[in-house]
This record gives C-alpha cells, sequence and structure tokens, in this order.
C-alpha cells in the first residue's frame, strides 16, 4: 500500500471520541455502571470473611504472616478485572457490531477499524481500573492491603484487563451468535477457581502445578498479591511481560478482523 | 474551483464477494453541484458501488477517485468530507436524539461548543427540535430518517450520499424529505443516491445512471433517458387476464412498442389518446384505459425487460 498522501483529519487519538461515546452511555445508565463494584465485594464477603474462620493464617515466602482474607483478596481484584473488562470487550462489542451497527456509522467518518479497537479496549481499561481503585480502597479499610504498593492495584487491574479485553474482543469477532458466548464462560470459571486464586500453588497435584501456571489469571494474581501484601518479587515482572503480550497479540488481531468484518 | 469538478471517477469499477460479482465494470463521473442518481431494482450493485465510493468497501478492479483522493490509501481523509446516509438506520439507540448528533460529530473532530451549535441547527432543518431529548426507539421510521440525514450533515460534507432515502417511509414523510434534499442541493451541496423508485429520480436527479445486474444500461437527465428510450405517452390496457397474448397480437401495430405485463398491456405511443380510440374501433373492449406520461419505470422495462418495483 502507498503511503497516504493525506493524514488521518483526527491524528492518533481519534480513538478517544469513542471512549467519550461509551461514557455518555453509562452517565445515563450509571445503576449499570455502579454494580461493577459489587461483584468483587460480595465475593470478598462471603469468600474472604467467611471462610478465614475456618483457616489458618499463611506464611509468605519471604515469613510475613498473612490471613486467609489478605490470601484471597488479590486475587478477587485479578479476577474481577478479568471479568468487567471481558465484559465491555466480548458481550458489549458483540451487540454493536452484530445488533446495534454502532460500528458501520463509525467507520463511515474518518474512525478506522484499529480506533474502534482501541477505543473500546481504553474504555473497558477506565472501568477496570475505577473499579480496582475503589476495591483497594475497600481492602485498606478492612486492613487487608498493608503495603504501600498496593496503590499500584489500579495498574495491575489495567495490564489484566489489557490482556483478557484484546483476547475477547479478538475472539469476540468470530462469535455467530449469544450461544458461543458459552466457550468464553467455559474458559473463564474454571480460571477463576483454579488459579491460585482459593488455594495457594504448592498445595496443587505437581501435574496441575505448571497447567495453572500457563493460565493468564494466574498471572494476575500473582501480580496483584505481591502488591497488596508487599511481597515484590521477579515473578510479577513475568506476568506483566505474558499479559501484556497476550493483550497485544489479541488487540492486533481484532484490529485486523474488525477490518475484514466492517470494510467489507 | 469550476462547476466541471469531479467529486467521483470511477473507470471500470468492479466488486466482487467471493464468486458473486455484484459491480461488473461501470464508469461514473460526478460532478461537484450536481444531484446525480443509481436507478435500479434491488441486487443491481447501487449499494456495494456506494460502499465503495464512501470509502468503506475496497474496489476489486478498476479505478475510483474520490475528492481526487484514493479511497484504499486516503479513507479517513476523504470520509470526512462525505455525509452518509445508509439504507439501514445506524442510529445509535443507546444515545438520545440529540447526543446522536454531538456524538457523530465529535468523530469528525469537530470542538464541543461548534457541534452543539450545528447539532441544534440541523435538528430544527429536519424539523426535530422538540424530540431532541427523545430515545431513538421511540422514534418512527421517518422521524429517525431524518436524524439520519441531520446525522449525515453534522460535518458540512461536500458530498451527501443516501442509498435508498425514502424506501419504507409513508408519502408524507418522502415529500418532507424530499424538500429537504431539494433545499441542500440549491445551497450546492452534491447529492448523490440511489432509488428503485422512478419518481424519486425524477423529482430529485440531475443525472443518473439505470443499472442492472451489476452493469450501466443507460445515462442521461431523466427527461434525456425518457426521450431516448421510451415514447411521449403510454396506454396503459388491462382485459380478462387469459387473453392478454393475443390481444396483443392484434393492437400490435397501434403503437411503436408494445409490453406484455401480468396484469395489463403497455402500448408505447406518441398519442396515447389516440391508442386508446383505435383499440375501441378494433372492437375492442378493454377494462380499463389509462393515457398517462411515459417514466423511468418505462425506461428500465425497455431497457431490462423487468419491472424496477419486483
Amino acid at each position: 500500500m502507498a503511503a497516504p498522501a493525506v493524514r488521518p483529519p483526527l491524528g492518533r487519538f481519534a480513538a478517544q471520541h469513542l471512549v467519550e461515546r461509551n461514557y455518555l452511555v453509562y452517565r445515563r445508565d450509571w445503576v449499570v455502571f455502579v454494580t461493577g463494584f459489587l461483584e468483587p465485594l460480595l465475593y470478598l464477603l462471603s469468600i474472604g470473611l467467611g471462610i478465614q474462620q475456618l483457616v489458618d493464617d499463611f506464611v509468605l515466602p519471604d515469613g510475613t504472616r498473612i490471613s486467609y482474607t489478605e490470601f484471597v483478596a488479590p486475587a478477587m481484584l485479578a479476577a474481577s478485572a478479568m471479568n468487567g473488562s471481558l465484559f465491555d470487550a466480548t458481550f458489549g462489542v458483540f451487540f454493536k457490531l452484530k445488533y446495534e451497527k454502532v460500528y458501520d456509522a463509525v467507520l463511515a467518518t474518518p474512525l478506522r477499524p484499529v480506533d474502534v479497537a482501541v477505543g473500546e479496549l481504553v474504555w473497558s481499561l477506565l472501568r477496570a481500573a475505577i473499579y480496582a481503585a475503589a476495591f483497594v480502597a475497600f481492602m485498606a479499610l478492612l486492613g487487608l492491603a498493608e503495603s504501600w504498593w498496593a496503590l499500584l492495584g489500579p495498574l495491575a487491574a489495567v495490564v489484566i484487563g489489557y490482556a483478557f479485553a484484546g483476547a475477547g474482543m479478538a475472539l469476540t469477532t468470530w462469535m455467530r451468535s449469544w450461544q458461543d458466548f458459552d466457550f468464553i464462560t467455559l474458559a473463564v470459571l474454571p480460571m477463576f477457581l483454579f488459579s491460585a486464586t482459593f488455594f495457594p500453588l504448592d498445595r496443587y497435584p505437581d501435574a496441575a502445578q505448571w497447567l495453572v501456571q500457563l493460565t493468564p489469571l494466574y498471572h494476575g494474581v500473582v501480580l496483584c498479591r505481591g502488591l497488596t501484601t508487599g511481597a515484590i518479587g521477579l515473578e510479577m515482572l513475568v506476568a506483566v511481560g505474558y499479559l501484556a503480550v497476550m493483550g497485544t497479540i489479541g488487540l492486533a488481531v481484532a484490529c485486523r478482523r474488525l477490518g475484514a468484518l466492517l470494510l467489507r | 474551483m469550476g462547476g466541471d469538478e469531479a467529486l467521483v471517477e470511477a473507470r471500470g469499477l468492479r466488486k466482487s464477494y467471493g464468486a458473486v460479482e455484484a459491480v461488473r465494470g461501470i464508469d461514473v463521473t460526478v460532478r461537484r453541484g450536481e444531484a446525480f442518481g443509481f436507478l435500479g431494482p434491488n441486487g443491481a450493485g447501487k449499494s456495494s458501488t456506494m460502499r465503495m465510493i464512501a470509502a468503506v468497501s475496497p474496489p476489486s478492479g478498476g479505478t475510483l477517485r474520490v475528492l481526487g483522493m484514493d479511497p484504499t490509501d486516503d479513507g479517513p481523509a476523504i470520509r470526512s468530507r462525505l455525509g452518509v446516509c445508509p439504507q439501514e438506520d445506524t442510529l445509535d439507540s443507546e444515545l438520545t436524539v440529540r447526543e446522536n448528533l454531538l456524538v457523530y460529530g465529535r468523530f469528525f473532530g469537530l470542538s464541543r461548543p461548534e457541534v452543539a451549535r450545528r447539532a441544534d441547527e440541523l435538528l430544527a432543518f429536519v424539523q426535530l427540535s422538540d424530540r431532541a431529548g427523545a430515545r431513538v426507539e421511540q422514534l418512527s421510521g421517518g422521524l429517525k430518517r431524518r436524524l439520519t440525514v441531520a446525522r449525515s450533515l453534522i460535518n458540512e460534507p461536500e458530498m451527501l450520499m443516501l442509498d435508498e432515502p425514502t424506501t419504507g417511509l409513508d408519502p408524507q414523510a418522502r415529500h418532507l424529505l424530499w424538500d429537504r434534499l431539494f433545499r441542500l442541493k440549491q445551497q450546492g451541496t452534491t447529492l448523490l443516491l440511489t432509488t428503485h423508485y422512478m419518481d424519486e429520480a425524477e423529482q430529485l436527479c440531475d443525472r443518473l445512471v439505470v443499472i442492472d445486474e451489476g452493469v450501466i444500461v443507460a445515462e442521461g437527465s431523466p427527461a434525456q433517458l425518457i426521450r431516448d428510450h421510451s415514447s411521449r405517452e403510454v396506454c396503459e390496457l388491462r382485459f380478462g387476464a387469459d387473453d392478454h397474448q393475443g390481444v396483443a397480437e392484434r393492437i400490435q401495430h397501434l403503437g411503436e412498442r408494445l409490453e406484455v405485463l401480468p396484469d395489463r398491456l403497455l402500448v408505447y405511443a406518441a398519442d396515447g389518446e389516440a391508442v386508446a380510440q383505435a383499440v375501441h374501433e378494433g372492437g375492442l373492449t378493454p377494462r380499463s384505459t389509462l393515457v398517462r406520461r411515459s417514466t423511468l419505470e418505462d425506461v428500465f422495462l425497455h431497457l431490462t425487460g423487468r419491472s424496477l418495483a419486483e
């Protein structure tokens, strides 16, 4: 393809206008927005505080002693970043792509498929960051986040959201109907239960340990748990790398596929 | 900029979807300030052509220049100067009437105050000011179409593209929309529209091409097309349906040309009344007789052997 003779009139940040559009929609449906705060809180209160009474404290590799709730809370932070960003990037995108035809209208303007993909991604990450900030504040209130590193929790949520939103959006471009989304649920639920979320990795059978370490949510949990307990380690860097690569591949695929679907 | 500046130049333009060839080599030139129409039945390739011109569908062959640029390379720059009113409404149902315009204007990089000013002007222009705060799904088909037209004007486009703008609208809504489009034309906006309504083409278009099965079968002004491809008048005769062919043979000589349709015979002649009289004098008594002027429908029937409405 020859170099464009004319610069795209909106420059590089055209995607922000799609973020604005989503903001306008959610400003009215703020109830829907608020429910996003509740999910991780409910898990934390039921599983964390409830089971804590039955389970002894943990001793981390560096010798720190933490309660079961302190152990589970960061996992809920990671899981809610996954669920929240997946919701917008899969159901949300599918609805606008197949039913609302929002993107058909958007692409009649100077915006390009890449602007659509980036705009939706940025929007879902903004949401993930806001929910994560509220959750971390709640954790601090309950005395579950003693480390200053916990302030980076929202940033970790963005990295996790990036991975899942990118991959989810890419997969959504192949979805034919709502039934196909069951495949995503099928992948997400076991991940939620078995990514060292509710019990530590060394309690898994040896054979299962490597499998757990392959899943993206495991790396999300490692990242969040490191930050909220203050047990910073090299494995967190690996986690960031894993999630960043996953998100970038997803985003690239989503861009191509959206272009192929919409610019026929 | 001269009046004959070409906004669209297509040569041998083609579009295939897999093995299906929707557009099979068309030449079109649209000049600034004119109202140009694609007339043809459903599936003729009109919408595919429009999408290619709107820079949202890469051509499969031939050359295409829009506003002097190549749609494949300069899509965003071209789209920033076009207004597009698609056949299916693509309004944002999660937003209000006015928000639809505000959001859309922002997609063109307009500032918030500017887009607010234009939104209010356009709502007045399409007579929707009193519905500004309504949700889109509360609007009727006609109001939705008017909002779509308003939305397509938010960037003050040099060329407005309308795909079947009045399909599905009641007569009152159609006339209101035609009136608005006519005003735009008078303000100098270039109009490019597709339609399968001959009256719409006659009302709005300075020049049009008749398109059928992906190729152009005729080109000219509505009057010129009628002159070139039909007679001045048409005599429509309805008989008992079973003997149309027999009757056709008996009255063939009365006109320049004769078409046998399932429900009626059309005799093309300069003087339709004379044909009607000659039929009666020949001892035939049709159930009904109608003499009218030739229309683009007759042109299409003559050129393709098929009716537009089917």
